[in-house]
């Protein structure tokens, strides 16, 4: 598997440490119900197709990364930085 | 026996030993025909049977002649394809799976009682009683299990592992090959070109065949010669491409030095990951066999090796042959052994139209029906007509028909596609991204029809990464018809096989259908057909097509058993190569190791990490006399300590605070510079994930400090913290940990100590308790805090890391003449545990801030990562939690020993699980309170100091009566370290 990243160009996944799914994201806020802590901390979707998560480029610029990519073809289709994401 | 001729270098003989046996070959040879050439037939037993075997094929494929290869160290390796392994000076092989010899081997009488042997016979045989498996079967089985034999010693052999990239990989330098490099390589692609073979070429070494007018081989030197003028063209041969993968890389193994007697500082192999953007896969096609009575003899061997024996090795694999076939192509081996000078004694074909013109008499629509010979073939016997005839022969070169070589492009879960007309699986298009397929591995037979695919799709495969130019012309070749007529197995009495190397008939695998493990997974795992080294490459159709005819579902319903990766057996080592000793395990070195280890001190391993645990002193008995002392140095003198391998990470910027409060429970954006905190750090769910200090040094700028273990974690943690929820804020983050060696000096002469060292005496006013500034070390800057991890009044000073050793030498002999010293991980961890300070075996991931008392540091005022989860009920404080808490043991007897991991009771219950109320953590002797102590998780702990709980450690068998206690056994308003 590659990953593209936006920093370093296209490397290995060993170069990756790999989190889990980008809903770690989306962080409720202070205040908001223990549902909502329980879906952001546990619930996790499991999809065949096309998923979006969380890499770490620890081997390299340190950048995290949310890659798109299909868990049936294990396509990539899309990298970008966590930081990026989240400023928009 | 040789004949003229051939790709062999008659200037450069060779001997080599096979089973004792002095022989000789010439470079160029493989082991194989090196034998063959020597006139040996028989070179070993099968796997189940012991039956004898000979030489079946000339390639990687090769299911008979593996042979122990010994090497001059001692080491052996096993299971090596003579067909591959290169001829070398006093190369020493030996026959597998035979004893006490080839000729003559014990458990050839497997073979009498092969009816009871047949497939699934260990499922049915085994089965029961069932006291009877660990005894009696599995011993048996695994003694009688296996193929040759491991050396026992450790694989010392140098291997190593290596990336490579380019535009376009070729697997496979046949004439499709040779054409799609060709084409790739002039329009200016990067281009790699692998094959496992010594030399390019392909079938075009084995034929005798011409290319565009000259040898084929001719042809071949000239398509080499400007592909190595290419700069742009790189030839792996040697390389075995193993894998397909995600992403465009492939798995790829080199021999780079098994053909060496003496390979000096070459690795043996090399484990390649080939990344490209395009792959052209010309692996050819193996050819197949015929299912026939007493198939397996010595002497029978596939046509197509026959003429590789003959042309490429000029090695006579027999001098009275018969063929039997199914097709066109192999009835150009009659020609080849004719025109070698050898007898053709019949040509059978199974084809009643087939052509009748032959150099041997050709017998159309006949069937060889067995085979006699003890170690080797004597007589084929034959059916035609409807009268059976025998005819005496040493060599019998059967073809059933070709296989594309799909087995790369089903790597990622692509299937391949049943060919009627060629009786032969295709690739699926588009089966790995960005791979193209030509060439036979493509069912493109001829060598012209090969040599205008790869050209194509090596242009295709360089135009779609934009590199284009005029296709190479195309060279006249053989372009005939692939003329075939399916055809699996003759029936008649005896054994058919199909998988030699595992001894697999025909009847087996109908048996299974009969048996209803009729889908083809289950009668490949009932069977084990295909399960040996060579994966069954020349059987598992002809076995598929059993099937399918066995069950009533064609071949194209019955599919074929899954291709998995590698496509030949590549060697753990070469997987693993750079992993042995340090290459597994780096290690990591403070400056003060050399210094440390000098002193005798055996080094404890903290992570990558070594760390001292303690320095040994003449007349101390074992290392707790040596930790006491130094646990006393710090207590009543001054301890020095190197702390650098704890994490460091500096943090500044304008909102650099504001971060410190987000992923600390406890609030910094309060802390002044010059000032140093204790911070408790929680993981999101609540839990807590490290502690250490942060010191403000100066405005926006702060230096955090993490466990040795948790270091790389904090340090994600804090990358994504600041890039998830701090985006665009001014916060930089950068891991200091190996710019500044550190060390405690602790104790309460470390002022009057420092005050000797420093350029200017430390001022009590600018380094209160937990104060922290720049100092001046013979005119190096340091940074000095004033923290303590042992509970005395002390400090830690660091210098950029080029100083560290000559520091730490000047500090250990200040100390020394304090009466102090230096002291290791083991006086470090008495110390915190008398003082109830936790490390990693207390905050060890299920731990609340709660449970070890600072339930209170987690802020209401602000929010921090883990503060929604903390609060959930069952993670607070509280008697409603019943949650295990932090406590302090002392034995009731001091002497009596306290034990990490074991669990806690109430005194008079039993010491099960039911009942386990807690555990130890930490545990030490304490020479400050002549006693054993521990530290342990207590459930309602904190509410039961005063009470007894009965420690047991089934383990150890230690069962010892404790009092719970505070956590701080010493010191416990703190006077010592502020004083």
């Amino acid at each position: 598997m590659r990953i593209t990243c936006p920093h370093c160009g296209e490397r290995d996944r060993r170069e990756f440490y790999y989190s889990g799914a980008e809903d770690y994201l989306h962080r409720p806020g202070e205040g908001a119900e223990p549902a909502a802590w329980d879906a952001y901390l546990h619930l996790r979707d499991n999809p065949a197709g096309v998923t979006r998560d969380l890499w770490h480029h620890s081997l390299g610029c340190g950048a995290w990364l949310v890659v798109t990519r299909n868990t049936v073809t294990h396509a990539v289709l899309g990298v970008e930085t966590v930081e990026k994401e989240q400023d928009q | 026996m040789r004949i003229p001729g051939g790709l062999i270098d008659r200037s450069k003989p060779i001997s080599f030993r096979f089973d004792g046996h002095q022989m000789s070959g010439y470079a160029g040879d493989t082991l194989a025909s090196a034998l063959i050439a020597n006139r040996v037939r028989l070179v070993g037993r099968s796997f189940k049977y012991h039956r004898p075997r000979g030489i079946l094929t000339a390639g990687s494929e090769e299911p008979n002649a593996l042979v122990q290869i010994d090497q001059p160290g001692g080491q052996s390796t096993p299971n090596t394809r003579a067909t591959v392994q290169e001829l070398y000076e006093g190369l020493s092989a030996r026959s597998q799976n035979r004893f006490p010899s080839l000729a003559f081997d014990l458990a050839a009488v497997n073979d009498f009682a092969a009816p009871m042997l047949s497939a699934g016979f260990y499922y049915k045989t085994f089965m029961w009683p069932r006291a009877f498996w660990e005894k009696l079967y599995e011993p048996l089985i695994r003694r009688a299990a296996g193929i040759g034999a491991l050396s026992g010693k450790p694989d010392e052999d140098a291997y190593e592992k290596a990336w490579a990239f380019c535009d376009v990989l070729v697997i496979g330098a046949g004439p499709a090959g040779l054409m799609a490099a060709l084409a790739a390589g002039r329009a200016g692609a990067d281009v790699i070109l692998a094959d496992e073979d010594v030399r390019p070429g392909g079938r075009l070494l084995s034929e005798r065949e011409e290319v565009g007018g000259s040898a084929a081989t001719d042809w071949v030197a000239g398509v080499v010669a400007e592909l190595e003028a290419l700069p742009n063209v790189r030839i792996m041969t040697r390389t075995s491409v193993a894998g397909a993968y995600d992403g465009g890389t492939y798995a790829a193994l080199e021999r780079v030095s098994l053909h060496l007697g003496e390979p000096g500082d070459l690795p043996r192999e090399c484990f390649w990951r080939i990344v490209a953007k395009r792959a052209v896969l010309a692996a050819g096609a193996l050819e197949r066999g015929i299912a026939f009575p007493s198939n397996d003899r010595p002497g029978v061997m596939m046509a197509g090796a026959v003429r590789c024996y003959l042309n490429r090795y000029a090695a006579v694999p027999g001098r009275r042959a018969v063929i039997f076939a199914n097709n066109d192509g192999a009835r150009r081996t009659a020609a080849d052994l004719k025109a070698a000078g050898f007898e053709v004694a019949a040509v059978i074909d199974v084809r009643p139209d087939s052509s009748a013109v032959a150099d041997g008499p050709v017998y159309r629509g006949a069937q060889v029906t067995g085979t006699e010979g003890r170690h080797g073939l004597t007589k084929v016997s034959f059916r035609h007509e409807g009268a059976l005839h025998e005819v005496t022969a040493d060599l019998l070169a059967v073809s059933g028909g070709w296989n594309p070589s799909v087995h790369l492009t089903c790597h990622m879960g692509g299937r391949p596609v049943w060919n009627p007309d060629l009786a032969a699986f295709l690739p699926k298009e588009g089966a790995i991204p960005g791979m193209i397929v030509c060439g036979a591995a493509a069912g493109v037979f001829s060598t012209a029809g090969c040599l205008s695919d790869g050209a194509a799709k090596g242009a295709e495969a360089a135009s779609g990464l934009g590199f284009t130019a005029p296709a190479p012309e195309i060279p006249e070749a053989e372009d005939a018809a692939y003329a075939l007529k399916p055809f699996w197995i003759v029936e008649g009495k005896g054994r058919a096989w199909l998988d030699f190397a595992n001894d697999v008939t025909a009847k087996d695998v109908r048996l299974a259908a009969q048996e209803n493990y009729a889908g083809v997974e289950h009668m490949k795992r009932y069977t084990t057909q295909g399960m040996a080294p060579d994966q069954g490459k020349n059987s598992n159709v002809a076995a598929l097509a059993i099937l399918a005819d066995a069950t009533g579902r064609g071949i194209e319903g019955t599919g074929t058993t899954t291709f998995r990766p590698p496509y030949s057996p590549v060697s753990i080592a070469a997987l693993g190569a750079g992993g042995l000793h340090k290459g597994f395990a780096p290690e990591r070195f403070t400056t003060s190791h050399t210094a440390g280890a000098e002193r005798g001190a055996p080094m404890i391993e903290a992570g990558l990490w070594y760390r001292p645990g303690y320095f040994p002193r003449p007349g101390e008995r074992n290392w707790r006399d040596s930790c006491n002392r130094e646990v006393g140095y710090v207590r009543n003198a001054v301890g020095i300590c190197d702390v650098s391998t704890l994490g460091k990470i500096d943090i500044q910027g304008t909102d650099a605070a504001a971060f410190l409060d987000l992923v600390y429970a406890n609030t910094f954006s309060t802390l002044k510079p010059g000032r140093v905190r204790y911070g408790l750090m929680l993981r999101e769910d609540g839990h807590v994930m490290d502690d250490g200090t942060t010191a403000c040094l100066g405005p926006d700028h702060y230096l955090m400090t993490t466990t040795t273990a948790a270091a790389g974690e904090v340090m994600r943690h804090l990358d994504f913290a600041r890039q998830a929820f701090c985006a665009g804020r001014d916060i930089h983050i950068a891991s200091v940990t190996e710019h500044w060696a550190q060390f405690a000096v602790a104790g309460p002469k470390s002022r009057p100590l420092l005050d000797t060292l420093l350029d200017a005496p430390v001022d009590p006013e600018t380094f209160p308790f937990m104060g922290c500034g720049e100092v001046s070390v013979s005119g190096v800057a340091a940074r000095l805090f004033r923290i303590s991890f042992s509970g005395e009044h002390a400090y830690e000073i660091a210098v950029p890391a080029r100083y560290g050793e000559a520091l730490y030498r000047d500090l250990v002999g200040r100390a020394e003449t304090l009466g102090g010293g230096a002291y290791g991980m083991e006086a470090l961890n008495v110390l915190r545990i008398e003082k109830g300070l936790i490390t990693h075996a207390e905050i060890h991931g299920r731990i609340t801030a709660g449970d070890i008392g600072m339930g209170r540091m987690v802020s209401a005022k602000k929010d921090c990562i883990g503060k929604a989860a903390s609060q959930r009920p069952g993670m607070r404080e509280g008697p409603e939690a019943g949650r295990e808490e932090l406590v302090g043991l002392r034995p009731l007897n001091a002497k009596h020993e306290i034990a990490s991991g074991a669990h806690l009771f109430r005194e008079g219950h039993p010491a099960v699980r039911e009942h386990s109320e807690g555990y130890v953590t930490s545990c030490c002797w304490s020479p400050t309170l002549q006693s054993h102590i521990g530290l342990a998780f207590l459930r309602e702990g904190r509410g039961r100091h005063g009470s007894r709980v009965r420690m047991k450690d089934h383990l150890r068998g230690l069962d010892t009566l404790c009092e719970v206690v505070d956590p701080v056994f010493f010191d416990k308003d703190g006077g010592r370290a502020r004083g």
